[in-house]
């Protein structure tokens, strides 16, 4: 087996900076909060990632994506992750993007991908990590899916159900907005009583299996982003708070719980790099997005947490992004599968049996 | 790559590896500049990018031909050759670099004494000068391969009026002098690995002082550098350290699965195949000429990991985990955190945070100098050597 390639190339360096800027400018956390508190996408900021062609870098230039590579998707992941910025990445760019991505022979899937302002989204549960559909086409799509991710953006949902995948438009299902432990992503029920869809050619349990890898790939990536900015802006703060006369940051007991977090950023950054390689060269890919998920969700968790504890009191404010991160962590900790569900899918594919 | 590949086939075509005997091999392979590519021309380098070594190495040992051991005099080619290399006269590199690179004369290291561990700058070993010569007194531990050197490298304090950093002088001590007493440290695995070396009124000419008088500490430092970048940074495959040893019992060993140390083992094993791509990336970096400061994370991640797997494997082995092989006072030529059995294991493992720098200090250093937090309240730095407390 050939060595996956770990570095940040230099487009992945230029777009991450383009990226950077652009969040800078549109997704300052005042501005988030509000959104959360609104538990809103920011549907403006979603249109200028579209323009800068962040939302189909993987895609290849006929379906109308960059041609690029989940590597490049990646390295936006981490950016957004890094602002907890209020847009359908995971639930469209990713798993909706994803799942229909090999089935472009099929005209109304082709068409979808092509059509750069629509957005289509994945109806799974957040927290879903196999296809276990529960839905069913009885005349139409009929049933209930609980806590799906951006589906209050979504033009388009593509469903799973009886094993296939159907296209569904947005207004043929009820979709109810529901209030999340992290409102930055916004979730919905989404409710189908015989809403008419059109099943996509060639679509099977595989195309759901394929699109909950690379979301749980990406995601790892969105993890590692969000737990370095944690690190960052807590760093910045134990610097510039003063107690007992001191920076704070000069703690011994502060400064080496920094260090840990840091260490294990690495070894995050490393495997979240290792799965966004896999998906790319297709080798190696569930136990590398396995790997990925179970430490980067675990990380930005502790970052996360860190973040809130070493900020104390202001921390523990409203007014202070702290919260933000902690409740994306969480979230997408329990997001396409939990770090123990990773660790058991991992037992067969790496012949340690429990 | 071309003309590297030339100068192997040269060294090849005029001694055979099958009729040549192994120093005459290393010393000709020295002399070709293919022992340490990176090194200058005439030092048994060529002046190349150190990437361009695995080449060499690769086309050698295809060929048969015999390596210099390296494991076995690590401390020579990891932390003195870099040294020397850096802070030595002329005389001193093209006496010291040759018989240190080929293996005939092992080095080690002596810089820990017993009241100076973390704090290394604070050492007592006192250096006098005499005429030409410097008379060495003191005390020191955890030197390994003491008891096979020929030479070692010695930070000794020549002048205690100063702040510790600044009293410090960096030498190269002949083990064989009169006055240099080894004695084996026994340490709580049973075996002996390390010494304690007294040094009693050794005689070290002053040609053999590195560096200038007083310039000790960053004489040192450059050697200390070298520690950390030598520890981890070689390529492992999946499952390459502890953890794979821990799985393959798991395999072998079905009667003894549980739940609850499924789900350690698993994520041991997450974390282990994360620290073996990050140690991969962080090579990737290097080749790129962009290295970046991962492997003090490597070093903090692999005592922990390699300490939490050992001790999970004598968990799950319960009858045979009570056991151990071997309590006699042991003198191994080579360390082998890998080795023997899973007792043993457990306890060398231990020795991981401490080695080369504890997990505390690394933890310190990560904090100051990488993510840039301010440093401790420093008492000691200004007051002169001879007046600190201990």
């Amino acid at each position: 087996m050939t060595d996956p390639n770990l570095r940040y190339t230099d487009i992945e360096d230029d777009l991450r900076a383009s990226v950077r800027d652009l969040l800078a400018d549109r997704a300052a956390p005042e501005s988030t909060l509000a959104r959360f508190e609104a538990g809103e996408h920011d549907l403006d900021l979603w249109r200028a990632l579209a323009e800068l062609g962040a939302t189909t870098l993987h895609l290849p230039e006929e379906l109308g994506g960059q041609g690029a590579s989940y590597r490049e998707t990646a390295v936006v992941a981490e950016e957004l992750g890094a602002a907890v910025a209020p847009v359908p990445f995971l639930g469209s760019a990713v798993l909706a993007s994803a799942a229909l991505w090999h089935l472009a022979d099929d005209d109304d899937a082709r068409a979808l991908l092509s059509d750069g302002g629509a957005v289509a989204v994945l109806a799974v549960p957040l927290s879903t990590w196999d296809s276990t559909a529960e839905l069913r086409v009885d005349g139409g799509v009929v049933g209930t899916v609980r806590s799906v991710a951006d589906a209050a953006a979504a033009d388009v949902l593509v469903v799973p159900a009886d094993g296939a995948l159907h296209l569904v438009d947005a207004r043929a299902a009820r979709i109810t907005p529901v209030l999340a432990l992290d409102q930055t992503r916004p979730l919905a029920d989404v409710e189908f009583t015989g809403a008419p869809g059109t099943q996509v050619a060639g679509s099977g349990p595989d195309a759901v299996r394929a699109a909950l890898l690379a979301g749980a790939g990406i995601l790892a990536a969105e993890q590692v982003g969000l737990a370095q900015r944690c690190l960052d802006i807590t760093v910045d703060y134990l610097r510039q708070r003063h107690q007992f006369g001191r920076p704070v940051g000069s703690f011994q007991a502060l400064k080496h719980r920094l260090a840990d977090l840091w260490q294990r950023i690495v070894l995050a950054r490393a495997a979240a790099r290792a799965a966004a390689d896999a998906l790319t060269t297709g080798v190696d890919v569930p136990v590398s997005v396995s790997v990925a998920q179970s430490l980067c969700a675990a990380v930005a968790v502790q970052a996360a947490e860190e973040c809130v504890q070493l900020h104390g009191g202001i921390g523990m404010t409203w007014e202070h992004p702290a919260h933000l991160y902690l409740k994306r962590a969480k979230a997408s900790e329990i997001a396409l599968g939990t770090p123990g569900r990773h660790r058991a899918a991992l037992a067969p594919l790496v012949d340690l049996p429990g | 790559m071309s003309e590297l590949r030339e100068r192997v086939a040269a060294l090849l075509a005029e001694h055979d590896p099958a009729t040549t005997e192994r120093p005459d091999f290393l010393r000709a392979r020295f002399d070709a500049g293919l022992a340490w590519v990176h090194f200058p021309v005439g030092l048994g380098g060529l002046g190349l990018p150190r990437a361009e070594q695995s080449l060499v190495d690769e086309l050698l040992a295809a060929a048969g031909a015999p390596d210099n051991n390296p494991r076995r005099i690590g401390i020579g080619l990891g932390m003195a050759a870099p040294t020397i290399l850096a802070h030595g006269t002329d005389a001193q590199r093209a006496r010291f670099l040759r018989p240190l690179w080929t293996g005939e004369e092992p080095w080690c290291q002596l810089f820990s004494e017993p009241g100076a561990g973390s704090d290394l700058a604070a050492l007592a070993t006192r250096a006098r000068r005499d005429g030409d010569d410097w008379v060495v007194t003191g005390q020191k531990v955890w030197t390994s391969s003491a008891h096979n050197a020929r030479w070692a490298i010695l930070i000794a304090r020549t002048d205690p009026d100063l702040p510790k950093h600044a009293g410090l002088t960096y030498f190269v001590c002949d083990m064989t002098a009169p006055g240099v007493d080894v004695r084996p440290l026994r340490q709580l695995t049973g075996e002996a690995e390390f010494n304690e070396v007294f040094l009693t009124d050794v005689r070290i000419p002053d040609t053999d002082r590195l560096g200038d008088i007083g310039d000790g500490w960053r004489v040192a430092r450059t050697t200390l550098m070298n520690e950390r970048v030598a520890i981890g940074g070689r390529p492992i495959p999946r499952e390459g350290g502890m953890i794979g040893l821990v799985a393959r019992t798991w395999r072998e060993r079905p009667e003894l699965r549980t739940a609850e140390a499924h789900d350690r083992l698993l994520a041991l094993w997450v974390e282990s195949e994360a620290l073996r791509l990050a140690g991969l990336r962080l090579r990737q970096e290097l080749a790129a000429g962009s290295p970046g400061p991962e492997g003090s994370a490597m070093k903090l991640a692999f005592a922990r990991l390699a300490q939490q797997a050992s001790a999970l494997e004598v968990e799950l082995l319960a009858e045979d985990g009570l056991r151990y092989d071997d309590w006699t006072a042991r003198r191994p030529e080579m360390v082998d955190y890998l080795g023997r059995e899973p007792g043993y294991r457990y306890l060398r493992a231990k020795g991981n945070s401490i080695e080369g720098g504890t997990s505390e200090i690394l933890r310190t250093i990560i904090a100051e100098r990488i993510l840039g937090l301010p440093v401790e309240p420093r008492v000691d730095k200004d007051v002169p050597w001879k007046d600190l407390p201990r």
